[in-house]
């Protein structure tokens, strides 16, 4: 395992080493100290490394990630993984507000809590929380699957597409055009994999899955009091 | 028409109120018949105060003139020289502005990457990602980062030649985006990673960031991402241009793209386009300001757009302050929007050429603004590309005759002191004297 230290040797040449792997690999695991909070950690990486954070992290950890795994020893701040094309991301922590944003792949991976908006706009992208997740979580979600193990809070899914939701608590509240929908074996199925990948100890019979009523997706003047 | 009644007695001419007119009653009629507002594309259709309410003066005594054949007047421009290391090297001052695939059909923006790379200058993307045709044809691309992040991917970030993050356009500040069902082919949803047909909103605000300290947090990303090679560029309305254009460049911008009430939308409400924003020629002195309160002008670039359309436009931007300007609807049209030679078919679809702005239809009889296969079969993207190319060079060569003629060798030395104003109006928004007088109205001289 290769060691950088952050303080020591700045974010951009944090970047610059781990962005550099997808020219060629020169150590497949990767640490890094004294992370401190900062924000853009292990952004735009593109090769399939192991890289553990030894610590909490600011905004926009793992960015944009592609097929690498990076492991935050600690809680992240906003927007971790947003955008993530592939590879994995795992929180031991709690994840700040927009966590896995846009993510269009890969799996993410928060064993603490994550709070408001967790999943906006996910495109492709899994995430599994371990513990519950704040308001307006995976607004306008296109595809993809939040899985929550904990409780939700409001709007859950508001004015989503074609991305599932599986909540194994409470609900505080659905979003416009989110409803409870019937739990076939093809999303056990989803739900057991997705489960056994991120580690989590819970049943998949447990949840309750919910998706969009697709009655918003054309607009209708009759449905104007629902935006 | 009856001119008296059946006692002989005169009838008063019929007068249609100036509140009520034969335009309002239309939109009345419509909307109680649909019970929906008006959707359209385009921009600010009212009458605002606009460059033509500007005049240069030209040379004289003081001022003497470089012959127009001889003497060079440059009109190259360099944008993103603040952080960047490798900044945007246009040939001339007008961009295009950025235009979603999705709202233009692959072939259009083919066409607008090969007219503008012919005239030695950038194309933007818009909110349906990168298009391999729109890549492959522009020499400069601009990337936009939108709140949708349609498409969006770190590959297609890496192969742009500057980062747009889009906040605002003056058609809409404040609001998103709406691609109705029908121009949602199968590629326009593959792209958008939506189901194909449904109505695909774009969202009005970014999803992972809030506020000036956000953003530049989010800029910081960006440039980690792209290994601070690129600028990066934040287009905003012109809401607040003095208050925007100071947290923008205090977020870390290396352009600032600012877009008038007059620039184009592919959709939006009708209400929102006319109701909301300021007029290009009203947001441009204070953005100048700020830039020059900050002692920021000319190290962050400014490009001006909304309803830019000749060179005398460009100019007179440029005079203002701005580095550069943008266009969009000048594009289309140039590229045949709207050409007369389709008015049997704006008929059919209840309008005329030159006033057809449903581009969110589909329906376009000039098979720029669709995804209809067979409307798109009308559209040349070389000979549309040839004709963005000569539009862009008339605008230029039409700017540097002006710039000769207040005696500039270079665009950019073109300043407010070359203008005055027609109007009292547009002496205030552009900061410069009413025509006949040393007076700017707002400005205290003693």
């Amino acid at each position: 395992m290769k060691s950088i230290d952050l303080e020591a040797q700045g974010l951009r040449e944090l970047n610059i080493t781990l962005q550099a792997q997808s020219e060629k690999i020169e150590d497949d695991s990767w640490e890094i100290i004294n992370p401190k909070g900062s924000h853009a950690l292990a952004v735009g990486l593109n090769a399939p490394i192991e890289v553990a954070i030894n610590g909490s992290t600011g905004y926009y950890t793992a960015g944009m990630n592609q097929q690498a795994t990076v492991h935050v020893k600690g809680s992240a701040g906003p927007g971790v993984a947003e955008n993530m094309m592939s590879g994995k991301v795992l929180i031991d922590g709690d994840a700040s507000q927009y966590a896995g944003a846009t993510g269009q792949g890969g799996l993410l991976v928060i064993k603490g809590n994550a709070s408001s908006r967790c999943g906006i706009s996910m495109k492709g992208i899994n995430i599994v929380v371990g513990g519950s997740i704040g308001h307006m979580a995976a607004f306008m979600g296109q595809s993809g699957n939040l899985v929550v193990c904990g409780d939700a809070g409001d709007a859950l899914g508001d004015s989503c597409y074609e991305a599932r939701f599986f909540v194994r608590g409470s609900v505080k509240s659905l979003g416009a055009d989110c409803e409870k929908k019937e739990m076939r074996p093809e999303h056990l199925e989803i739900l057991k994999e997705l489960l056994d990948e991120a580690g989590m100890d819970a049943k998949p019979e447990e949840f309750t899955r919910y998706g969009s009523a697709r009655n918003l997706y054309n607009f209708d003047v009759d449905n104007a009091g629902a935006y | 028409m009856k001119q008296h009644d059946k006692n002989g007695i005169p009838h008063t001419t019929p007068r249609q109120s100036a509140t009520f007119t034969q335009d309002v009653n239309s939109d009345i009629r419509r909307a109680a018949a649909t019970g929906i507002y008006d959707i359209r594309g385009g921009g600010a259709k009212r009458k605002v105060p606009h460059f033509d309410d500007l005049l240069f003066l030209g040379a004289s005594i003081s001022r003497y003139p470089l012959e127009g054949y001889r003497e060079k007047c440059t009109t190259n421009v360099t944008l993103g020289t603040r952080f960047a290391e490798n900044p945007i090297e246009l040939d001339i001052p007008i961009t295009i502005a950025g235009m979603s695939f999705g709202a233009l059909s692959g072939q259009a923006k083919e066409a607008l990457g090969r007219g503008a790379s012919a005239a030695g200058t950038s194309t933007t993307t818009g909110d349906g990602g990168m298009t391999p045709e729109e890549r492959g044809h522009s020499n400069k691309l601009v990337y936009q980062y939108l709140p949708s992040r349609y498409g969006m991917n770190p590959n297609d970030l890496r192969k742009a030649d500057a980062i747009e993050v889009v906040v605002g356009q003056g058609a809409k500040p404040g609001g998103g985006g709406m691609l109705l069902g029908q121009k949602i082919s199968d590629r326009v949803a593959h792209m958008r990673n939506l189901p194909k047909g449904i109505d695909q909103r774009s969202a009005c605000r970014h999803p992972d960031w809030t506020g000036p300290d956000d953003l530049e947090i989010k800029i910081l990303e960006l440039r980690e991402i792209t290994n601070w090679k690129v600028p990066i560029y934040i287009k905003v309305a012109g809401a607040r241009p003095y208050y925007d254009t100071t947290l923008a460049v205090k977020a870390g911008a290396d352009v600032i793209v600012l877009d008038g009430m007059q620039g184009g939308t592919a959709a939006t409400q009708d209400v929102f386009i006319e109701h909301v924003g300021q007029p290009t020629l009203a947001i441009i002195r204070s953005a100048v300001q700020a830039l020059q309160d900050m002692g920021m002008h000319r190290k962050v670039q400014l490009i001006i757009s909304g309803g830019i359309r000749s060179g005398a436009d460009v100019a007179k931007a440029m005079a203002l302050g701005a580095d550069a300007v943008a266009i969009g609807t000048a594009a289309l049209i140039a590229l045949g929007d709207n050409d007369p030679k389709w008015e049997s078919e704006y008929n059919d679809l209840g309008t005329t050429a030159g006033a057809y702005d449903d581009w969110h239809e589909g329906q376009d009889p000039a098979g720029i603004t669709t995804q209809d296969p067979e409307l798109m079969k009308r559209f040349d993207p070389v000979e549309g590309g040839r004709r963005l190319r000569n539009y862009l060079k008339v605008m230029t060569l039409e700017a540097q005759t002006i710039a000769r003629a207040c005696g500039k060798n270079s665009m950019h030395n073109l300043e407010p002191e070359d203008l005055v104003s027609l109007t009292v109006e547009a002496a205030a928004m552009a900061g410069v004297p009413l025509s006949g007088t040393d007076w700017i109205p707002g400005q205290l001289k003693y």
